[in-house]
């Protein structure tokens, strides 16, 4: 069938510039540019172009622009060209229409409404260069009273802390699988988390063995509804686990990943069969309740020997506040939750676009709601979905969270352009592929040092923030939201986050 | 490092016990789930090969909690009502239940063996990807849901009675059997929802209705036959007491519910 969906980009070669070096034809999985050897020229296919850059930022010569696409449907502010495109291709194929990365429509973003707050005069700022900050976090059940022994003058604690992960800055790697990325990706993240101190989250597409030994300490290893990869092994030579209920990119829904990127090593990390299609189903079918969350749970903590802090994710949906309470008193020591904005490989456009609530307003409802119910020191908060920069970052701890999950933020440090195409197993940039030509454009050192050097410089940015207003530790200013103001919000929503507006 | 000491003090003082007896038994009245499986876990550490539990009533998460890096190997006999979740992401040990069990049997096991002399509850052998299950009698719903195998693990379930609805829901592999004895007819509707893998054998009948749109339902040949003979076989010699006679059994009509296609989502998506 003729489609009459026209091209999203235009795509212009400076031909003076052009050395018919071919780079861009090798560069371009999806088949965009090729050579025409009748007159020494390349030529491009713009209805293959998925605008992510790669021969832009590779081309030698600098002779390539990729630009949206001057030609236009006549402009309707009901009919976009998203809502016309997407409605012709649903037409021609009977299909979903599937989409990667986050949702990317035009929701408020919260965090650029807030503003925080620094020290003048009294309560004299700090300087992190000069004086020690305290960016160590604890993720874990802390007691609710701590029993101690005065033994001449030494103190002893007596109580029990159950475990909690340590982690030296408060930004972590979220879920992200090996299948849906590729191997050097997942292991770019995984060395990186290991180098500076962090955790990475294997996704639920299991830990590749020879990976187990040397970048288990500093895994949270996911248990989701397809339980894929999963065997005591597993669950004990990680750092955590975490249980995977929902994910901000498509609450309510389960996975799918299709058999044609099942190969041979990711069906042996995942334990089905080569080819075979890895389906999640939407819950996991032994939990209809929190008791029986509550028995996946203990069950996780027995089959770890209850050495392990065990996490439960989540996407911030409009009840969501009630069940992270149910959740807490579960069992759970971690309580991560995915934010309207969050991240995937591959989501059905209109869950994506439109299941959800925004991170902010999550993070805030949840830590108020477990502080009145006296349980928030039972459960840590992981807020996920929409971090772009460190003061996404320290907005989120005041605002309640314990720490972050990063995950397009720690693509793009890797390289990705936010393309949208992941689902295609076509990333050029080797890092959403199983395809071995692309991946090996991934190099893990460097890789692995551009995520390093992003942790480095968001932490260190917290730190300079942190000690602008006067403090010397995280601890001090989570849920600390006199620290934080709103630009342009309306009451209600200052309500929910809990925040006065800007000059109160 | 106090802890570790003290951890190390009571595997020597359980190794002592060990040796002392061939089979070491354990009365688990009044104690709780994690002390009984504090206790099997030291048993395992000290080496024990046999455990007998006496008076089990409701303790959960049997044998979930003895993993070893040297994946050591233990027996467990049950006698009593184990809780929820039996042998949940059991690492190759065996366990034989004289009673019936609970729900969860089984869940997201690995290897091993589990022999319930009785009946058991909802969700057995969720997402089970190795290993070998038999009840006596009948089964819960949700049973064998997401059963998987890979390479050369494919477990086995063989139930002597029936299943209640949702019986091998997105099941991806493996082989499930129920055996219907003692005239138990299969009422369980939305069989093999979502299945893509693994197969069902039947024995009599069921309508058309009872399974799910990406089921089909089909007599079974003379390779059927030969994995039903072997286990169905495995399963009366688990449960002599019965007096099966198996070319009887094998002389019966079964039916094969089988997936349709290995990937029922293919064309789910725009492009």
């Amino acid at each position: 069938m003729k489609s009459f969906v026209f091209p999203e980009f235009q795509i212009v070669r400076d031909e003076e510039k052009c050395g018919q070096c071919r780079g861009c034809e090798r560069q371009c999985a999806f088949g965009t540019h090729s050579y025409d050897l009748a007159t020494d020229r390349l030529i491009s296919d713009e209805y293959k172009c998925a605008g992510c850059q790669r021969c832009v930022i590779f081309c030698p010569k600098n002779a390539i622009e990729i630009r949206p696409t001057p030609s236009f449907y006549r402009p309707n502010a009901s009919w976009s060209r998203e809502k016309l495109e997407d409605l012709k291709k649903q037409a021609e194929t009977g299909g979903v229409i599937l989409a990667g990365c986050g949702n990317d429509k035009p929701f408020r973003i919260y965090w650029d409404h807030i503003v925080l707050n620094a020290s003048q005069v009294t309560n004299p700022s700090i300087d992190p260069l000069r004086e020690p900050m305290e960016l160590r976090t604890f993720l874990g059940a802390k007691p609710d009273f701590m029993d101690i022994k005065m033994d001449d003058g030494e103190v002893e604690i007596e109580t029990r802390v159950g475990p909690n992960l340590m982690v030296e800055t408060p930004i972590l790697f979220s879920a992200m699988s090996y299948g849906a990325i590729s191997y050097n990706a997942f292991q770019s993240l995984a060395t990186a988390a290991c180098k500076s101190g962090t955790f990475f989250n294997t996704g639920e597409g299991g830990l590749p063995k020879e990976m187990r030994g040397e970048f288990g300490r500093c895994a949270i290893v996911q248990v989701a509804s397809g339980r894929f990869g999963i065997d005591a092994e597993y669950l004990n030579c990680a750092a955590a686990v975490e249980i995977k209920v929902g994910q901000g990119a498509k609450p309510g829904i389960g996975g799918h990943l299709p058999g044609e990127k099942v190969s041979p090593a990711v069906a042996a990390t995942r334990m089905i069969p080569t080819g075979a299609d890895a389906i999640s189903p939407a819950p996991h079918h032994d939990i209809y309740s929190i008791e029986d969350l509550s028995m996946l749970i203990y069950a996780l903590k027995e089959a770890t020997n209850y050495e392990k802090p065990i996490s439960v994710k989540i996407a911030a949906v409009h009840n969501f506040a009630a069940i992270a309470s149910g959740i807490v008193r579960a069992g759970a020591d971690i309580i991560a939750i995915d934010g309207l904005r969050g991240g995937t490989g591959a989501a059905p456009k209109a869950i994506r676009d439109n299941v959800g609530i925004p991170i902010e307003l999550a993070i805030s409802s949840l830590d108020r709601r477990l502080r009145n119910e006296g349980i928030r020191n039972r459960a840590s908060i992981i807020a996920a979905g929409g971090i772009r920069c460190s003061a996404d970052v320290i907005k989120a701890i005041a605002l309640g969270a314990d720490a972050v999950y990063i995950g397009s933020a720690a693509l793009i440090a890797m390289g990705c352009n936010l393309c949208q195409k992941c689902y295609t197993g076509k990333c050029n940039w080797g890092i959403c592929t199983q395809d071995p030509r692309l991946e090996g454009r991934l190099n893990v050192d460097i890789a692995s040092q551009r995520l390093s050097n992003l942790i480095h410089a968001w932490s260190h940015e917290v730190s300079e923030m942190l000690g602008g207003m006067g403090i010397n530790a995280l601890e001090s200013l989570r849920g600390n939201r006199d620290h934080l103001r709103g630009v342009g919000l309306y009451e209600w929503e200052l309500d929910v986050l809990g925040i006065k507006g800007a000059g109160e | 490092m106090a802890k570790a000491q003290f951890a190390q003090l009571q595997a020597e003082k359980v190794s002592r016990s060990v040796e002392m007896m061939d089979e070491v038994e354990i009365d688990a009245t009044k104690l709780s789930t994690r002390e009984l499986n504090d206790r099997l876990r030291d048993l395992m550490q000290a080496g024990a090969e046999k455990v007998v539990l006496r008076n089990v009533c409701g303790q959960r998460y049997i044998g979930t909690r003895l993993y070893s890096p040297e994946h050591r190997k233990m027996k467990i006999e049950i006698f009593g009502t184990p809780g929820n979740d039996l042998a949940a992401f059991l690492f190759g040990h065996e366990i034989i239940v004289h009673g019936n069990a609970q729900d969860g049997v089984g869940n997201t096991m690995d290897a091993g063996e589990i022999v319930v002399e009785g009946r058991a509850g909802d969700v057995l052998g969720f997402s089970m990807r190795g290993g070998k299950i038999f009840i006596r009698d009948n089964v819960g719903y949700r049973t064998a849901l997401h059963m998987k195998e890979y390479e050369e693990k494919s477990p086995v379930l063989v139930v002597g009675g029936t299943s209640q609805d949702f019986l091998g829901e997105y099941m991806a592999g493996g082989i499930v059997i129920l055996l219907g004895l003692g005239g138990k007819v299969h009422k369980g509707n939305f069989m093999g929802t979502g299945m893509h893998g693994g197969v069902i054998y039947l024995r009599g009948s069921i309508e058309a209705s009872q399974v799910g749109s990406h089921v089909e339902i089909s007599p079974v040949d003379d390779v059927d036959r030969e994995i039903l003979e072997r286990y169905i076989g495995e399963f009366m010699e688990r449960f002599p007491d019965l007096s099966l006679n198996k070319d009887q059994i094998l002389k019966d009509e079964f039916v094969r519910l089988s997936p349709r296609s290995k990937r029922p989502y293919e064309k789910l998506y725009a492009y």
